[in-house]
Order: structure tokens, then C-alpha cells, then sequence
């Protein structure tokens, strides 16, 4: 029989612990088939979880991981590269852990140009901790911190990390782009690649901001959270290069 | 080797680059700015790291990381400072991660002073970050004594997988004292075989302080304690001047040892009491011993902790002294330092109240 | 012998140099020495004073409240020092700057005119090795040639022309301390 699909061996066996319809196993997946592609070997990657949804995900990739505390993976990160230069380093960090508490950590990694790479999965909101505003989450949207929905003139706008990071010198390459469709997925594989290129080459610092569901805290059925993606954080959080050197 | 005048923080940065560290994170504040520069100047010169991170909170991560993948990693850093590493000294306790950090303590609370001070010894002795753990926590009395410390440190961290600190003050990082630097280390530093990214791992590592399951955690607690019993078994360092058939004993560490050392001295002319004095070079593991036994001779009347604080390791003489024998305090706060005029002038009137 | 000295002045007039130097010198003569340097906020301008001992036997506490000598290189130093020296101790002042006499008798005030010195020496940036040298004068307990050896080493081979204008400036402060004090 022709093998017409195959986990990647970045991945370990151990099933992950995402709710059903969460985008976080598609972005695993991706970011495993680019690592194993790289053709370097597990032993010459280690990667950095969050606190977040994705705390688990020392579990899940089959390299060297180490477990960050909430926000600081590109600190901890620094700390890898700095000790093993020759070794791809990155970071997998949620909406709260980057953009939130990690606001000064990421912003600093990149204005170093450190020679890493972070997936950022972006879905508005807090997931592991039961559906929390995040600094992502959309004006009007309904948490439960912001029941009546985020209130602009109190809790202020969401951030838009890819912009933000993509005016520093020091990052190589920056690109949103969304898991709701297989052409998104596709068009996603190819940015973390690119993404993981760039450090490999040595040009600098890399993020991939990856639009994500939360079927769970959203309140939708899987379906309809693809479409809630596509029809309000795509507006929101445009798709595409914001740097490339 | 020919001694030279260095400045307690050159020489704590250099002892910690003889003692093979190569890489260091940190982020400026006084009264420890020093040692930053002196490596952000000596690293590139031995082919190690410096990084200026954006804050205190980063430094100790960078740390982190850098001790997973089985650096030998140091911070430095001061009071206010410390605070924001906690998190991260916690993170590294429960990850087993080996690191040195430096704290060159000032007044307190808030922003406080810059002027030495002890108040944080609390903090340095109880862990200080969330959760139940300890750190072997040095407090050197002397530039010369700092520079011998601080291999003694990076090995210890290295062998319990533990961070371990060097508590210092302000007068201890400002003061320029004759120094013999300790000689370059001699041999590989020790293989970690746990740690991500060497080749001495043939497993897959993985650096992590979460247990989510309780059971799987109180035995990684237990395992924690364990190395703790071993240092306090194996670590305890202290030092005893003249307490022999003392009628008083003094305890004190750090820079104010070196005060109630000369106090003591002074004393039998100045006051007409012996005075004794334990120095305490562990303050945790805290040495119980050496101050029960001073304590417990038939001579001694009291025994005085003296501090920069309102009184904190005096707690740890009175579980020690343990009711046997009256247990006084005489402290300054805010960066304010005792004389030995003001020490040998409490002695006198806490003699005088006791008979 | 336990020298304790307190060395005060504005920041930027070299107190801490008069400092490091003696403690230098005092270790290249094989003595027991501390340097203890005041610290803070201001970099320029503001109050700077150190602490240095010097002396036979190991040194206990660093830290100077009672001097065997002061030296006072501006007006506030004057004040908040002088209290400081030991009875029968000495005080030097810079009377270039401060126009006020010590208040006490108890100890031996010698008046040192250093910026009028150094300036005659056609570099008024040695006024503080005039007042170095004045101590050195005194107290007798560090040599010339070691304070000397020690700015040879620190000027290096760029500024090794600057040392016969120190030598100088040490050796007049020297002169005008061991005249007034007869």
C-alpha cells in the first residue's frame, strides 16, 4: 500500500490535548513538517513552549524543549542561541504569553535581530485559562472579562503584533497568516518556512503570526469558529509579508 | 599571584569568569553597575556572551535558557532588581537549572536607598520566588573572600542543579580592596547530560517546572528537599572569632561582620566585656551549630544579632540559640550603617539591663 | 599604625583619585589598605567623598567616622567633616576654595592654598595631588615614589609627561603642610 500520509518524526506520539475544532494541531503539524524538512535532525532544534494553551507542547515536539514562564520564551530563547548558535531556536507563544505579558520580551528579541523563530498563534483570546479578553481579542468582542463586549475606551484596541514588529530593524521576516482553509494552510506552511530559512541563513530574527480558532471560549461549533475567523479577524489582522530582508 | 586593589563588583565579575562562566545577562541598577560592564567588557575578550536585556524580568530568562542548554550562566543584579528576578529563580528551582546570581543588596523597601543594606536577607534565605525551595545563599565579608566564593558557587549550582546566590551590599560591590585573583579553573566543566542541545544528552530534554498532576509533583518537592538536606549537611559554612568564654556573642554576616569583628575586638578595652563573634558565610544553609555551641558556654550572657535591617536573620539565631540564652538585636535600616561606636554602646546597655 | 582618612570634595576635583592612589600605594608598601567610595545619583558637581585606611594589621570595618585625617576640598566638606577628625588630628583644607577657618582647637588645621599652587605650576588640574601631597607631608606614612609609581602606571607611556607636573604639585603640598605646621 502507497504511504500517502505520515506524521511528522517531529512530532512525538503522545495525542495532544487541544479541544476538538482548535487549530493549535494543524500548526504543530506545520511547524513539524518544516523542521523535519530542514533536513538538520531533531538533535539540532530546540524549541521553547509557553504558558498558555500550548504549555503542553514540551510534549508534543519531538526536539529539545524547554518550558517558559509566562511571556518570557524569547528571553529563554536568547539564553539557547546565545549558548548554541549553530542550533535552530524557537518559540511558540499564544496571543497572552506574546503580545500581553511578553509585550517587552518580543519586542526586544526582535529589535536585537536574535536569531530565532516564533510562531505566534493569535485567536483573541485566552484559552487555557476559560476565555479571558486577550490583547488580541476584537472591539466588541464578547469574553468573559469583557462581558458586554471589549469597550474601546476602556480596554482600549487589539494589538497588532505583525505591524508593530515589522517597523523594527532588527527582524528578517514577519507574515500573518490564518489556518481557516487549506489554501491558509498551505499559504502557512510556506511562511514558517521561510520564517525558519531566515534564522538558518542567519539574517535575523523571524515571526509568523498564525490566525487560530477557539471553538471552545468562542462559543461556536468548529465550523462556524473557521468562518468567524475569515469573516472577523482577517479584517482585523490583514494577511500577508509585513518583512522580509 | 600579585595582589591588585579591585573593586568588589570587578572582582566578583572577574573570580566569575576564572570560574569558567561564560555567559552573563544583565540589566543595569546601583549599586552593582559594574559588574555588568566589567563583562560586558572582559565576555567578548574569552569568547563568552553579554547581553544587556530589556529588563530585570528578561536577564534571569535569558538565564534560564542559557542554563538549560548547559551554560555556565550568571546575573547580577540589586534589591529592587532581585524582586523582578524572583519569577525567575523560581522557574529555574523547579526546572533544576544551575545558575549564579549575584545580589548586591541596598535600602529598601520600594526604591528605597542605594546605600548597603541587609533587608533582603529574607528573601534570599527563603527562597524568595513562589513555591518551596531554597538557595545556597553566600554572604562574602570581603572582596577577597567574595572572589573565593565564587567557584565554590558555580560548582555547588552545578552539582544540586540549583541557583545559587552570592548576597552581597553596596559597601561589599564599592569597596576597592587588595584582591589575589583565584587562578583560571582547571579542567572540563561538569558534563550535563540532562541539559538541551549538547551532545552529552543522547535522550531528548526536556526543561520544565510544570507537574500538573499534584502526586507527580510533591515527589519532584520531595526530590527538591532532599537536595536541600544534603546542603544543609554539606554546605554550612560559618566562622567563629574569639567566642571562646565570651560573655557576649555577637552573630552577623556580610560587611557587618567585619564591623562587629572589630567591635568584638575592641570591646574588653572599650567596654570591659569579651565579646565574641560567629560569622555566619552560609546564611541558608543557616549554621545552627556553630551558634548553638557558641551560645550554650557557661560564660555567655547573650547573644546579639546585628544587621543592616530591622531584624531578620535574628530569627534565624533565635530558632538556633532556641530559648537557651537571651537573644538580642541591634540593626539599622534604609542604608544606614552601625558604627562600632554604636554596637560596643549596646552591648554595654543590653549587659547592663540582663544583670 | 592605622591611618583613617576621609577624602571630600566636588565631584570632578579628584577625591576619589587622592583615594585610589594612597590605597594603591599603600598596598605596593605592603600595607593593609581599603578604598570606600561614596556613591549616588550625581555624576558631576555634587559631593563626592571616600573612605581609605591604611594600615599595619587586617582591616575590620572600612567605613571612617573618626579621622585621623580629613582633607576638605571644598566649603561643604569642611563642614560636614571636620567633626569627624580625631582629637589632635589633622584637618587640610584647600583654602583656595574655602575661605573659612576650622572652627575647632582641638586639632591641627593646616590650610593648604592648592588651586593657587597647581595654577603657578601652569596646570590647575593638579590641585588634588597638591593636596595629596600635603597629607603625604604630614603623616609621612606613604612614600613619594610609590604614590609616583602608581601614576606612572595609570598615565601610561601617552601621558607619562604629565608625571613631573604631579611630582611637582605633591612636592609643594608636601612643602606648604610641613611649613605652616612648623
Amino acid at each position: 500500500m502507497a504511504v500517502v500520509f505520515k506524521k511528522s518524526s517531529m512530532l512525538t506520539d503522545l495525542p495532544t490535548h487541544y479541544c476538538p475544532g482548535c487549530t493549535h494541531g494543524i500548526i504543530h503539524r506545520l511547524v513539524a513538517e518544516v523542521c523535519e524538512e530542514l533536513n538538520v535532525g531533531n538533535k539540532n532544534i530546540i524549541g521553547v513552549a509557553p504558558v498558555g494553551c500550548a504549555v503542553f507542547a514540551y510534549n508534543y515536539f519531538n526536539c529539545d524543549m524547554m518550558e517558559a514562564a509566562h511571556g518570557r520564551a524569547p528571553a529563554v530563547a536568547t539564553g539557547i542561541k546565545r549558548a548554541h548558535p549553530d542550533k535552530i531556536v524557537f518559540t511558540y507563544q499564544g496571543d497572552g504569553d506574546l503580545a500581553s505579558i511578553g509585550a517587552a520580551e518580543i519586542v526586544h528579541a526582535a529589535a536585537r535581530g536574535e536569531k530565532i523563530t516564533t510562531i505566534f498563534v493569535n485567536n483573541a483570546i485566552y484559552g487555557m485559562t476559560g476565555g479571558q479578553m486577550a490583547p488580541t481579542s476584537l472591539v466588541g468582542q464578547v469574553t468573559t472579562t469583557s462581558p458586554y463586549g471589549r469597550q474601546a475606551e476602556s480596554a482600549g484596541y487589539p494589538v497588532k503584533v505583525s505591524e508593530m514588529l515589522s517597523q523594527l530593524d532588527g527582524p528578517a521576516y514577519i507574515e500573518r497568516v490564518s489556518v481557516h482553509s487549506v489554501p491558509g494552510i498551505i499559504a502557512a506552511k510556506r511562511a514558517i518556512k521561510k520564517a525558519f530559512a531566515a534564522q538558518q541563513e542567519g539574517k535575523g530574527f523571524s515571526l509568523i503570526e498564525v490566525l487560530s480558532t477557539c471553538p471552545t471560549n468562542w462559543g461556536l461549533t468548529p465550523k462556524e469558529s473557521l468562518k468567524w475567523l475569515e469573516d472577523n479577524m482577517i479584517p482585523q489582522f490583514p494577511l500577508g509579508v509585513y518583512k522580509e530582508v | 599571584m600579585a595582589k591588585k586593589l579591585m573593586k568588589g563588583n570587578e572582582a566578583i565579575a572577574e573570580a566569575a569568569i576564572q570560574a569558567g562562566c561564560r555567559f552573563f545577562f544583565g540589566y543595569p541598577i546601583t549599586p552593582q553597575n559594574e559588574i555588568p560592564e566589567y563583562m560586558a567588557k572582559r565576555m567578548p575578550q574569552v569568547g563568552g556572551c553579554f547581553v544587556q536585556a530589556e529588563s530585570e524580568v528578561s536577564a534571569i530568562n535569558m538565564v534560564y535558557g542559557a542554563a538549560g542548554a548547559g551554560a555556565r550562566v550568571m546575573t547580577s543584579s540589586s534589591s529592587p532588581g532581585i524582586s523582578l528576578k524572583q519569577e525567575g529563580i523560581s522557574y529555574a528551582v523547579g526546572a533544576e537549572l544551575p545558575m549564579v546570581v549575584v545580589n548586591i543588596v541596598r535600602g529598601g523597601p520600594g526604591l528605597g536607598s542605594i546605600q548597603p543594606a541587609q533587608s533582603d536577607y529574607y528573601q534570599a534565605t527563603r527562597g524568595g520566588g513562589h513555591g518551596d525551595y531554597r538557595m545556597l545563599c553566600y554572604a562574602p565579608s570581603s572582596v577577597q573572600e567574595a572572589v573565593d566564593l565564587m567557584a565554590k558557587a558555580f560548582d555547588a549550582a552545578d552539582e544540586y542543579r540549583n541557583p545559587v546566590m552570592m548576597l552581597g551590599d553596596g559597601m561589599l560591590g564599592q569597596i576597592m580592596e587588595p584582591v589575589e585573583m583565584v587562578s583560571p579553573r582547571e579542567g572540563a566543566l561538569p558534563e550535563k547530560t540532562w541539559a538541551a542541545g549538547v551532545p552529552e544528552n543522547k535522550g531528548r530534554a526536556v526543561i520544565n517546572s510544570l507537574f500538573i498532576d499534584p502526586i507527580e509533583n510533591e515527589r519532584h518537592n520531595q526530590l527538591l528537599e532532599a537536595k536541600y538536606q544534603a546542603m544543609r549537611e554539606r554546605e554550612t559554612l560559618s566562622e567563629s572569632i574569639g567566642t571562646q568564654r565570651a560573655e557576649v556573642i555577637l552573630v552577623a554576616y556580610g560587611t557587618m561582620a567585619r564591623i562587629c569583628e572589630r567591635a568584638a575586638r575592641d570591646a574588653q578595652k572599650a567596654i570591659g566585656a569579651k565579646v565574641g563573634l560567629v560569622r555566619p558565610v552560609t546564611v541558608w544553609p543557616f549554621p545552627d551549630d556553630a551558634i548553638r555551641q557558641a551560645a550554650a558556654q557557661p560564660s555567655v550572657k547573650r547573644v546579639i544579632a546585628v544587621e543592616m535591617s530591622a531584624g531578620q536573620m535574628v530569627d534565624d539565631v533565635r530558632i538556633a540559640v532556641n530559648g537557651t540564652k537571651p537573644v538580642g538585636f541591634y540593626g539599622t535600616t534604609g542604608g544606614v550603617v552601625p558604627t562600632v561606636q554604636n554596637i560596643l554602646d549596646h552591648i554595654q546597655a543590653a549587659l547592663k539591663e540582663g544583670n | 599604625m592605622e591611618e583613617t582618612l576621609i577624602i571630600a570634595g566636588f565631584g570632578g576635583q579628584g577625591v576619589q583619585l587622592i583615594g585610589q592612589l594612597l590605597a594603591k600605594s599603600g598596598m605596593m608598601e605592603g600595607k593593609f589598605v581599603s578604598f570606600l567610595p561614596s556613591y549616588g545619583p550625581e555624576m558631576r558637581g555634587g559631593n563626592s567623598n571616600c573612605n581609605v585606611i591604611i594600615a599595619d594589621e587586617p582591616i575590620c570595618s572600612p567605613i571612617v567616622s573618626q579621622a585621623s585625617c580629613v582633607m576638605a576640598l571644598n566649603r561643604p566638606s569642611l563642614d560636614k567633616f571636620e567633626p569627624s577628625v580625631q582629637e589632635g588630628q589633622t584637618l587640610l583644607v584647600n583654602s583656595s576654595l574655602v575661605d573659612k577657618k576650622a572652627a575647632r582647637s582641638d586639632i591641627q588645621a593646616l590650610y593648604i592654598p592648592a588651586n593657587e599652587i597647581a595654577q603657578e605650576l601652569g596646570n590647575v588640574r593638579v590641585a588634588n595631588m597638591v593636596m595629596l601631597g600635603a597629607y603625604l607631608g604630614v603623616s609621612g606614612s606613604i612614600q613619594v615614589d610609590s604614590v609616583m609609581e602608581n601614576l606612572r602606571e595609570m598615565f601610561g607611556e601617552r601621558r607619562a609627561g604629565l608625571l613631573p607636573v604631579n611630582r611637582e604639585a605633591i612636592e609643594r603640598g608636601a612643602a606648604c603642610a610641613r611649613e605652616q605646621r612648623g
